[in-house]
């Protein structure tokens, strides 16, 4: 009477916690694609130069990777519910310029200074996801308008220019190295563990992905949608301010122009990692593998000397092939 | 004017129309009865080339016509106004009553003026007034239904299919509905009625035809009929044994809910009810006579105008499925696909998707191993039949998903589960074993509200029933009155 249902040992595009190796399985899964075209590219770059894959520059490459890399975790939790966040270029920028701003200028202590910053970047999370679950509004237009606000009020503090003069060990964030590997990096990768741990082994995690696959079905069936909501802008907003960290770290100073643009990377790094921009699929390792290729984009068309406009040019069709490709992957 | 001949159709193995004629003639009013699912929508699909019979003619003005798509039939003289409104809300009436055959004039820009002055005529020939140039969803909806037939007209319909027109009209707007129809009937238009209320059929139609289930019961004219006798065509004599046998009743079980009053809509009918432990109270009523809608106003899930809600005696209001959830109340959603499971999910996510705090461990994690053996015995009891629980849920047959819906509730321990339509598109076996767990949960203690479109079901598995109609319940059975002919009854006809 009923038919035998097909056999679905594909793993399903949202993870089941556990973790599997061997090759059909790698193959199956939303990964396989953002990994070939990390091995294609990587491949490329390392016939086209031979300083490509040496330690050094493989080290190099992650800590350029580190900053959207960061940035596009919290972007992976917001595209996964369904939703999108514009505003966290900007907010790093603000972050970055207040917590300078704190040590230098208001005399606060450089840990201080840094929590402050913290701080702030979620509350600016907490505000986008209030104004999407209870005001009901688009994500798209909220996190745009507060892009707009995060970056005008980064200038009116700074007045445009650079803080500079924060305590020099803060440098470690950004320049630092524990052994080989550099503190950002570090940094990075932890962050994506604890990613991993939260949508793969929790039950926000899960309703996470509810969100996306089918908001109302979630609804109900008892699920919080509004405080998941909530919650995921604001750990967009914790992982812009710990970008700003490590900013800051980098350039010795808070700069209010800072991260131009760095949402459209991250979202880009969010999809080339196979994460369905309508939200419910995508896994936050696709995220970490596409945004490492879109850093070795970008370092091995240094590499190789070719104009930097014609590199824009390049890095876009690469993002549409591979989408292109993934249509019918997922 | 028109004749359907030996019309068949079949979606899969189910066959949904058993060989209907059906004719209409030329200046006159033919009512379209049945119940829900008796085959009035999928008649009518056929007629306007919407979907295809799989047996059967269609003949117009004796010449047999076969549509590939809608726009042939309606250059065949055929005009439908569907339930749901096909106008584009943000564009006015002359907009929409023209949308892609509008009227261009020089250099092939829109012709404005014509097209005003066509639809002028139109409104005139049907004596309405409507606004034509204020976007149509500012109208209101018996407006927007005038649009809707004058748009058919503009067509030169000669045919013309209204699906329950007045479901949604105020009584003044019937009646100027009704003018018009007549008017439509003295210049010689055939008009198909399909309506549930049967007062209507006698005061507009000529004639009528009652199908049900699939099957044409009679087509006379109205004046040989009364109220009753068309009652008993629509739900005939039916023989339904496959449901487990009702325990007597208990008046003395405590009242779990009870819903003090809701009301829907701003100077709706206001309804009240409770529900006992232990009891099956069904929600019968045609679609959209508001069972849905009172049972989310009363989790809070829809904006009611009013709701008063106490569980246990204790005055309670559920901002949304989450409160009631903690309150032990759960709801199985009409359609599985877009309100009751997460289609990228797989069954073992699906069915622990609100429970996690069943295998919580260190507060945060998931214990996924408990997580795998709790789903297990959850899927084991309702019998999903799947590859394992790793397996997505768009992958499964109908009755199993409807399945894994029923297990993710059975993975907590509800007081009370809201079923709405349970069994709809599922195939007789699953319908039983759905049957049979509703009862047995029951027998439990845990109190159900089954909402159905399927008067056997209703009837074959409820306590007792509340009736509803427009919008509130109109009567509330038990015992020996939970039967066809009375649920009908008060479902079609009578004071509001």
């Amino acid at each position: 009477m009923l038919q035998e249902t097909k056999i679905t040992r594909a793993p399903t595009a949202i993870g089941s916690g556990t973790v599997r190796l061997g090759l059909e399985y790698v193959l199956r899964s939303p990964l396989a694609l953002p990994l070939i075209g990390l091995i294609v590219v990587s491949v490329l770059m390392g016939l086209a130069s031979d300083n490509f894959f040496t330690l050094n520059n493989i080290m190099n490459v992650l800590r350029q990777v580190s900053i959207v890399g960061i940035l596009a975790i919290g972007m992976t939790f917001v595209i996964l519910t369904g939703g999108i966040d514009l505003s966290v270029g900007a907010v790093m920028a603000l972050v970055g310029t207040l917590s300078a701003g704190m040590m230098v200028h208001a005399g606060v202590s450089a840990p201080l200074g840094l929590a402050i910053g913290l701080i702030v970047g979620v509350s600016i999370g907490l505000i986008n996801g209030t104004l999407v679950a209870w005001g009901k509004m688009p994500s798209i237009i909220v996190t745009l308008a507060t892009m707009g606000m995060a970056r005008g009020l980064g200038l009116i503090y700074s007045g445009g220019y650079p803080i500079s003069g924060i305590p020099s060990w803060l440098s470690w964030f950004g320049v630092g190295r524990v052994g080989v590997v550099p503190v950002p990096v570090i940094i990075m990768l932890v962050s994506y563990a604890v990613a991993w741990v939260l949508l793969q082994r929790t039950a926000f995690g899960r309703h996470v992905y509810a969100l996306g696959g089918n908001e109302l079905a979630a609804r109900l069936s008892g699920v919080k949608t509004q405080r998941v909501k909530l919650a995921v802008y604001g750990i967009s907003g914790l992982t812009a301010a710990l970008a700003a960290i490590i900013l800051v770290g980098r350039l010795m100073s808070g700069q209010p122009n800072a991260g131009v643009g760095f949402e459209l990377d991250a979202i880009a790094a969010v999809v080339l990692g196979g994460t369905a921009i309508v939200g419910g699929r995508g896994l936050i390792l696709g995220t970490l593998i596409g945004a490492v290729l879109l850093g070795i984009l970008n370092n091995g068309l240094n590499l190789m000397g070719i104009n930097p406009y014609l590199q824009d040019v390049i890095k876009g069709s690469i993002i549409l092939l591979t989408i292109y490709i993934g249509r019918e992957w997922r | 004017m028109l004749q359907l001949a030996g019309i068949r159709k079949s979606f899969g193995k189910i066959e949904v129309l058993k060989g209907v004629d059906l004719e209409v003639r030329a200046g006159e009013v033919h009512a379209l009865l049945g119940e829900n699912g008796a085959g009035k929508s999928t008649l009518m699909k056929i007629l306007c080339g919407i979907i295809k019979p799989s047996e059967g003619r269609v003949l117009i003005e004796g010449t047999e016509r076969t549509f590939a798509n809608y726009n042939e039939a309606i250059a065949a003289g055929i005009g439908i106004v569907f339930q749901e409104f096909s106008l584009i809300p943000y564009l006015d009436a002359v907009d929409n009553m023209f949308l892609a055959r509008e009227i261009r004039g020089r250099f092939r820009m829109l012709n404005r003026k014509a097209m005003l002055q066509r639809a002028g005529e139109l409104m005139r020939q049907l004596a309405v007034d409507v606004p034509l140039d204020v976007p149509v969803h500012r109208l209101s909806v018996a407006q927007q239904q005038f649009v809707e037939i004058a748009k058919a007209l503009s067509l030169d319909a000669r045919i013309l299919v209204l699906d329950e027109p007045t479901a949604t009209l105020t009584p003044p707007e019937v009646e100027h509905l009704f003018k018009v129809m007549l008017e439509l009937r003295r210049q010689g238009v055939a008009i198909v009625f399909i309506s549930h209320h049967l007062e209507e059929i006698f005061q507009i139609c000529d004639r009528v035809t009652v199908l049900r289930d699939g099957e044409l019961i009679n087509s006379c004219a109205v004046s040989e009929v009364d109220k009753d006798r068309l009652v008993e065509m629509m739900v005939g004599r039916r023989i339904e044994n496959n449901f487990p046998p009702k325990p007597p009743l208990n008046p003395a079980a405590p009242i779990v809910i009870d819903v003090e009053e809701v009301q829907l809509r701003r100077g709706g009918p206001v309804s009240r009810f409770s529900l006992r432990r232990g009891e099956i109270l069904g929600f019968a009523g045609l679609v959209g006579s508001g069972r849905t809608e009172t049972v989310l106003a009363m989790l809070g899930a829809y904006p009611a105008v009013r709701c008063k809600v106490s569980v246990d005696g204790i005055a309670k209001r559920f901002s949304g499925p989450d409160e009631a959830l903690e309150q032990g109340i759960g709801l199985l959603p009409e359609s599985r696909k877009d309100e009751g499971l997460i289609t990228s999910f797989s069954i073992l996510q699906n069915i622990s998707l609100n429970n996690y705090r069943k295998y919580q461990k260190n507060i945060w994690f998931i214990d996924l191993n408990k997580e795998r053996d709790c789903t297990g015995k959850a899927m084991e009891r309702v019998r999903v039949k799947a590859q394992g629980p790793d397996a997505r849920v768009d992958t499964l047959s109908g009755g199993n998903q409807q399945k894994v819906v029923i297990a993710r509730w059975l993975n907590h321990e509800m007081r009370v589960l809201i079923f709405d339509e349970p069994t709809r598109g599922i195939d007789v076996g699953v319908k039983s074993e759905i049957y049979s767990l509703m009862r047995e949960l029951a027998d439990k203690g845990c109190s159900i509200i089954m909402i159905s479109s399927e008067l056997p079901e209703v009837i074959g598995l409820s306590d007792r029933v509340c009736v509803f109609r427009s919008g509130g319940i109109v009567a509330t059975v038990e015992g020996a009155l939970v039967n066809s002919e009375t649920i009908m009854t008060h479902a079609t006809t009578g004071r509001l």
